[in-house]
């Protein structure tokens, strides 16, 4: 089983972005690369949500599922919009990529699970899954955005995500 | 006499309103916008409505922490509540819970 510290790993990957391997040193993320980063993230969490209403019997789990993809959806749905108007296209980086396999593998192995071990899992994945977007997006990804527009739909984006956290941490509680 | 036929106008003047406000009550709006209910902190009487706007383009709810109601808010819909109980009452967002609100209802 992945060990918790992996996930920590994604938010050590973001939170390094703009010293690290995958941008220039000193430049950061550019708009085109933060749209791709954002827009994945969202994508990967319904994912997530999609493969837990596939598995979980909870009705609690099942309505933070619900949640989730209609957030997510519709932030995602604004950043499409938003790029079309900019007239940028998502640029594919290595944030995005590790953002990919890392969830990818995750979600692999929540699909061994059923019953109670799965809604854990899952949630507390999401605790995890949004406190290392938050962060990034804290951190690295809205600091490094010139796009005004850009800029605060990221802002609305971590203020819906912060209650993403808390309504899961409360769940993972509740779940204990 | 002038003043007291001004105090008898007075008189009447406040008990019609007094009828009126028992009557309908008033009603008190509640903008939701960037994640908030704005303003977070509404002072309100029993027989009053509470009517939440939401103006944000994801859907929200307005929530009783005692469990009383449960409002679905919809992006760009508005949602409303007459108030039956004298209290303090804190209400949150069940989809973002660090959305909360309190309302602060008194007797008519
Ligand atoms: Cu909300």
């Amino acid at each position: 089983m992945r060990h918790p510290k992996a996930l920590y790993a994604i938010a050590a990957v973001l939170l390094t972005v703009p010293g690290g391997l995958a941008f220039a040193a000193g430049a950061g993320p550019s708009d085109a690369q933060i749209a791709h980063i954002a827009y994945t993230a969202g994508d990967l969490d319904i994912k997530a949500a999609e493969l837990a209403l596939e598995k979980s019997q909870s009705k609690t789990v099942r309505a933070f599922a619900d949640d989730m993809v209609r957030d997510h959806k519709a932030v995602n749905d604004k950043a499409l919009a938003l790029v079309k108007k900019l007239n940028v296209s998502p640029e594919d980086n290595d944030t995005s990529k590790s953002l990919v396999k890392d969830a990818d593998e995750k979600r692999a192995h929540l699909a061994t699970l059923s019953g109670a071990a799965f809604d854990k899992a899952y949630v507390e994945n999401e605790v995890a899954y949004h406190k290392a977007v938050n962060g990034a997006l804290e951190t690295t990804l809205i600091p490094s955005s010139d796009n005004g527009e850009l800029k605060s739909l990221l802002e609305t984006g971590l203020k819906i995500f912060q209650g993403h956290l808390k309504h899961a941490e409360h769940l993972a509680g509740s779940l204990k | 006499m002038r003043a007291s036929g001004f105090s008898v106008l007075s008189f009447v003047l406040v008990a019609l309103a007094h009828v009126a406000s028992a009557k309908a009550g008033e009603t008190i709006v509640v903008k939701i916008t960037d994640l908030a209910f704005v303003p977070a902190e509404v002072s309100a009487r029993v027989g009053d409505t509470i009517e939440w706007v939401n103006v944000d383009f994801i859907d929200h709810t307005a929530t009783a922490s005692n469990g009383a109601w449960d409002l679905a808010l919809p992006a760009g819909s508005r949602g409303r509540l007459v108030v039956k109980q004298a209290g303090v009452l804190g209400y949150f967002c069940r989809v973002h819970p660090n959305m909360t609100g309190t309302l602060n209802v008194n007797e008519k």
